[in-house]
């Protein structure tokens, strides 16, 4: 009678398969940076267009870089939690305002509030492809040495943020320096 | 076995008829028609069923300007598509890099291929064993088998 059963196990495994599908997100490509210097860059700061700024000048910080844009809905979603995590002061934020016009970047931080210590202002969108930003918002975590350690696409919430963004920020700060 | 290897051998042909490079760029037509058939190699991470020369998304169309640039500055194919893998993974290449975390799906197909065609050969030889049993008769059978043919032959 064992042949008769060869179906339902078929079945099964294929069910199984099927159902760890379910908990996959076909969106978040795992990113070839993780692991690799930041790329240099050097853009008009959002606030000051005549000043620029280079992730060479936050050498030595661990920090995060969000890619955002005042078109990005899902960016508004997320923007209260960095708001809450600049006050705290457990991480700086550095903004990379994409494809964005500067009018419309400044009114938006003005409306929701600026968590960051300054936005770089990526009008083109040319930065953004060297961080190989496909939707935003994303965020990644830079070290002390300037090596891309995390990347998260999509708008952060609350448990992300507490269980993979701060403790491997926390993490990275206590690593020699 | 030489059939099979014949079928691969087939199977195999389509990689090598595509394999060709465009030529270098001459005029901006032929720029443009470059553009277009890297772009198609490329996957568009926004719209993830389309490649970027198909796609209209904003960043399809920002890589395809990343696409003319780098060929007007005399990249190579191969050279570009490094730049795009360096920067969003081998998932932009529609055609994945055969290296051991792809094996599986370079060789699946004719894993499984190989399996169904084993599996089928043994199927046929013992059906044909079966049917060479059920078509011996026992030394009882084939004599009723002579008589009830006996009996015919009385009859006509």
């Amino acid at each position: 009678m064992k042949r008769y059963l060869w179906p339902l196990a078929l079945f099964l495994v294929l069910a199984g398969f099927l159902f760890a599908g379910l908990y996959l997100n076909p969106r978040e490509v795992p990113s070839p940076l993780i692991g690799k210097p930041v790329p240099q860059f050097s853009a008009p700061q959002l606030a000051e267009p005549g000043k620029t700024f280079s992730p060479a000048d936050m050498k030595g910080k661990v920090w995060l870089v969000n890619v955002w844009a005042s078109w990005c809905v899902s960016c508004r979603q997320e923007h209260p939690l960095l708001v809450e995590l600049a006050k705290s002061g457990q991480v700086t934020l550095v903004g990379l305002h994409y494809k964005d016009e500067r009018d419309a970047g400044l009114k938006w931080l003005k409306e929701h509030g600026d968590p960051y210590l300054l936005s770089a202002h990526d009008r083109d969108g040319r930065v953004a492809i060297n961080f190989g930003v496909y939707g935003t918002p994303e965020t990644f975590i830079v070290d002390r040495q300037g090596v891309i350690r995390y990347k998260h696409v999509g708008p952060l919430t609350p448990e992300k943020l507490r269980d993979d963004i701060l403790p491997r920020v926390k993490q990275l700060e206590t690593a020699a320096s | 076995m030489r059939r099979l290897f014949m079928l691969f051998a087939l199977a195999a042909l389509p990689f090598h008829a595509v394999a060709d490079e465009a030529l270098p760029v001459a005029a901006d037509a032929a720029l443009e028609a470059r553009v277009q058939k890297l772009g198609e190699e490329l996957r568009c991470l926004v719209c993830q069923n389309q490649n970027i020369a198909d796609s209209h998304a904003d960043l399809a169309l920002d890589l395809k300007q990343q696409l003319r640039e780098q060929i007007a500055a005399g990249r190579s194919d191969d050279e570009i598509k490094q730049y795009m893998v360096d920067r969003y993974g081998d998932f932009v290449l529609y055609r994945p890099p055969l290296k051991t975390s792809t094996l599986l799906l370079w060789a699946g197909p004719f894993v499984l291929l190989l399996v169904v065609v084993v599996l089928l050969l043994r199927r046929l030889r013992s059906r044909a064993i079966r049917a060479a049993v059920a078509n011996t008769l026992s030394a009882d059978e084939s004599a009723r088998a002579r008589a009830l043919l006996d009996g015919e032959e009385n009859k006509a």
